[in-house]
């Protein structure tokens, strides 16, 4: 539990830099970490596959996408940084009503009996692979998976082509 | 109650809806279509993590890594997709500030 408690700290501060450094890199980087600490925490928790799925695709290839879509686009200059920066402090109003609406999500958690949530397990066949529930129990979610990973490259090839004369 | 399971389980709500809040903040707060997207990441991180927990305490993790890997594919859909919209933006009003975009009003 402690090295549990020890990742899911390091997995806070990594959103909250992800989420307040200027430079958007920076903050893919941030992103690319929290997804690498998630993956472990994952692993963790007896679940190889997914924490495989989750560190070479969340905390690889999203961050390559991201890096690629922020090279392509124009960097801010140190003045616009500076202004943005000035308009960001106003927009901490927001911080209130987040932590407000998170108090009381966590106090209805709270309320709700948490027995009836943890010992839900009494139902009768669980099954325990994985691999059994993804290619048996659940083959319309590959179906799903192959359209959209389709539609994917369709959309990845209209837009990130190169544009052409009289396009938009 | 009984007191570890429940202590433990409050610890990781309590986690799971941090990331969550960084996550929504960052959507509210941002007028930049990509940080837009890492707000988005961020908020799907926390119900991935919300999903392997929920998998975990209820001992159905392969049901819950199933979901998972679905949402992994669909995340990646998106983010792609997303990144190449930003993309086209961008060379088109050569910024990716949203109040920008007063085009697409009816």
């Amino acid at each position: 539990m402690t090295t549990d408690l020890i990742l899911m700290i390091v997995m806070m501060f990594a959103a909250m830099w992800t989420v307040m450094c200027r430079s958007l890199l920076k903050a893919t980087i941030g992103l690319a970490v929290t997804s690498a600490v998630l993956s472990i925490i994952i692993f963790r928790m007896n679940a190889p596959i997914t924490a495989v799925f989750e560190l070479s695709v969340c905390s690889g290839l999203i961050t390559a996408v991201f890096v690629i879509t922020i090279s392509l686009t124009k960097p801010l200059t140190n003045k616009e940084i500076i202004e943005l920066s000035k308009d960001r402090i106003k927009r901490f109003i927001y911080l209130p009503l987040v932590i407000l609406l998170l108090g009381g999500a966590f106090y209805a958690l709270y309320r709700m009996n948490v027995n009836n949530i943890i010992y839900i397990s009494k139902i009768e066949q669980v099954v325990t692979d994985v691999k059994t529930v993804l290619w048996d129990s659940r083959q319309l979610d590959l179906f799903g998976q192959i359209i959209i990973l389709i539609a994917g490259a369709i959309g990845v090839v209209t837009l990130f082509e190169e544009k052409e004369k009289d396009e938009w | 109650m009984s007191g570890e399971p429940v202590l433990t389980f409050y610890i990781f709500a309590f986690f799971i809806a941090a990331i969550l809040a960084c996550g929504s903040y960052c959507i509210l707060v941002t007028r930049n279509m990509i940080r837009a997207i890492i707000g988005l990441e961020l908020l799907i991180k926390a119900v991935t993590f919300l999903l392997i927990y929920a998998g975990y305490i209820t001992g159905q993790m392969a049901l819950a890594q199933s979901f998972v890997i679905t949402m992994i594919v669909i995340e990646v859909v998106v983010v792609a997709i997303a990144g190449g919209v930003s993309l086209r933006v961008f060379r088109h009003n050569n910024d990716l500030d949203v109040r920008k975009l007063k085009k697409l009003r009816g």
